[in-house]
């Protein structure tokens, strides 16, 4: 056990969501772990060591000191619509500005950031599949993602200023599972969902374990920059309902909108109204490269994709 | 509901579609559907299913309204191609005769995909039948992704400024926009000149009302003697040339380009040419 305290350690932030606990059932065995959460970490595997803390405060850098860090998992990026925008700004922009001066101050190897393709944004004017070098539009229609855009901007900064950390940023499709509880997730356990009259744009689902073994291939030496990662491939909004066994509610889009804002005021819906464009517009992308460099292959059909949202039918 | 309505509808065009078409040419047809996945529907979100049942007016037209004659289509070579032709009419049915064509003349058939406005996808309904049957927004990244793909693009250079043109300007070429070029060059794309003869006495267009046009965020407001630009009865004869092949940059000066765009332009010109002269009048 001593010889093992020697060994460099992974460390990954956010480790006790749903998507790092993922990481980490797979990643342990193989790798030493050191988490970071501000959120206790219940069923944690004995040989994971974990902090309680938030990456704001000095307390992280110690981590950092007392242990040789071979890579990096940032992953601890919040998606809460419901916070105080200062406070999701706060914790995701100063936490990975923290993060990355750590990464460069203790000699870090490898950096794996997780960004999300929603940074492009949904809109009419794009193209069918998006390349890792699109611009971030997405806080043009929606202010709220405004920070998700900076961290990756921040990620990419770093990439170009310190070229001794080994720098990977993965932008993958939405995540979905059985127990993720993020928008597009929360979006296809409903029974009667809207859709946008009218509209049924494809769209790119990836399976959480594939989206945990993407960050763990990223520790690869080779893969270097950003990567668009996607799952299985794209189907229309309309397949992924019927699979589920759905019956969508077709809305006209300007009504919904102001319906949607009112509804998210008053707190009878979890969605805020911007998030309508994935319902109407493209936003899917080109993974090709991710999938050269890595030999990447999602290990989950589209079909178990899909299903992997409701919890019953899922396999894990 | 509405949705097992929309699929009895679907089913019944495609029906439709069917009972158009040689039955030799049903099980080529079905083999467009090569790169469609478990749900229906290629990474483009193109459905052969749909498309079929989508083509049923169209062909309609093709046989028996527009009595389109095709002459060369044999003349397209397989794998990447870009189609460019002369637009008018007011109303895009020269785009779709000649997607017809392809998709049942041509051996074997093929579903030619063509680039759209960016507006388009705020359209409800027209966004999902256009995406459907394999129309796409314009964008250079589309156009060359689908040509890597060894796709079929038709293009009309001339653009807004072809299919709002004028009835004392019918059969004479507007200027030809330049992009096409690039993405040929860039690509390696043969091109095929294509002249479409009967389009441009389909909606005489006597004058367009450009305040109104600006008004509404239209290309144009023609004014034609049916008032809409309804389509009249006229004989459609479409002219394959021989495919052209062009060497360069693709991010050469405009001049030099403009050279290479001159010759397409001057065979699509000569089709038309040829094809007024054989023809025997507008509506026969």
């Amino acid at each position: 056990m001593s010889l093992d305290r020697q060994r460099p350690a992974v460390l990954v932030t956010g480790i006790a969501g749903n998507l790092g606990r993922t990481l980490t059932k797979t990643l342990h065995k193989r790798e030493r772990v050191i988490g970071i959460d501000r959120r206790p970490f219940p069923g944690r595997p004995k040989d994971v060591e974990m902090h309680e803390l938030d990456l704001r405060k000095k307390k992280a850098e110690e981590v950092f000191r007392k242990n040789e860090i071979r890579a990096v998992i940032h992953q601890g990026i919040m998606h809460d619509p419901r916070m105080s925008a200062e406070e999701h700004h706060s914790f995701n922009v100063l936490g990975t500005t923290r993060i990355l001066e750590y990464c460069a101050k203790y000699g870090v190897k490898k950096l794996v950031v997780l960004s999300s393709a929603n940074v492009y944004g949904p809109s009419p004017d794009n193209s069918n599949f998006l390349t890792e070098d699109a611009p971030l539009m997405a806080a043009s229609r929606f202010s709220g993602v405004r920070d998700l855009i900076e961290v990756d901007m921040l990620a990419n900064g770093f990439f170009w200023r310190h070229p001794q950390v080994e720098t990977v940023i993965l932008r993958p499709v939405h995540v979905v599972g059985p127990n993720i509880k993020n928008a597009p997730s929360n979006y296809f356990r409903i029974r009667r969902p809207w859709v946008m009259a009218g509209f049924d744009p494809m769209i790119q689902l990836i399976h959480v374990q594939d989206a945990a073994r993407a960050m763990i291939e990223a520790l690869r030496p080779e893969p270097k920059g950003v990567y668009n990662v996607v799952g299985p491939g794209e189907v229309p909004l309309s397949a992924v309902h019927r699979e589920l066994g759905r019956t969508p509610i077709p809305v006209p889009h300007p009504l919904a909108r102001s319906a949607l804002n009112l509804l998210f005021r008053y707190r009878l819906a979890s969605f805020p109204s911007p998030e309508l464009d994935h319902l109407q517009f493209l936003c899917a992308v080109d993974g090709a490269r991710w999938v050269k460099e890595v030999g990447w292959k999602p290990s989950y059909s589209m079909r178990e994709t899909i299903r992997s949202v409701v919890p019953d039918t899922a396999g894990t | 509901m509405f949705e097992r309505l929309g699929d009895a509808v679907k089913q019944r065009m495609k029906r439709w579609t069917e009972g158009m078409i040689a039955p030799d040419q049903l099980p080529q047809l079905t083999a467009i559907a090569r790169t469609e996945n478990e749900y229906g529907v290629d990474p483009f979100g193109f459905s052969l299913e749909f498309a079929l049942a989508a083509v049923a007016p169209l062909l309609w037209l093709y046989k028996f309204y527009f009595r389109v004659e095709t002459h060369g289509v044999e003349k397209v070579p397989a794998g990447r191609v870009l189609l460019v032709a002369n637009h008018s009419g007011q109303l895009p049915f020269d785009g779709a005769m000649i997607g017809v064509a392809m998709l049942t003349e041509a051996t074997p058939p093929r579903a030619v995909r063509s680039m759209v406005e960016k507006w388009v996808p705020t359209l409800p309904y027209v966004s999902t039948v256009m995406a459907r049957s394999g129309q796409i927004v314009g964008t250079p990244e589309n156009c060359r992704r689908l040509l890597q793909a060894e796709e079929a693009i038709m293009v009309f250079p001339e653009g807004a400024r072809g299919i709002s043109k004028l009835w004392s300007q019918r059969y004479q070429l507007q200027e030809f926009g330049l992009g096409f070029m690039r993405l040929a060059l860039e690509t390696q794309t043969p091109i095929v000149p294509i002249g479409v003869v009967g389009a441009e006495e389909q909606a005489p267009a006597l004058m367009d009302v450009k305040p109104l046009a600006r008004l509404l965020g239209f290309p144009a407001f023609p004014i034609t003697p049916t008032i809409l630009p309804f389509p009249l009865p006229v004989k459609y004869h479409l002219h394959f040339g021989e495919p052209l092949t062009f060497q360069g940059l693709p991010d050469d000066e405009d001049a030099e380009l403009e050279k290479k765009v001159k010759v397409v332009k001057g065979a699509v010109q000569q089709l038309i040419r040829e094809g007024l002269r054989e023809r025997k009048g507008v509506f026969f």
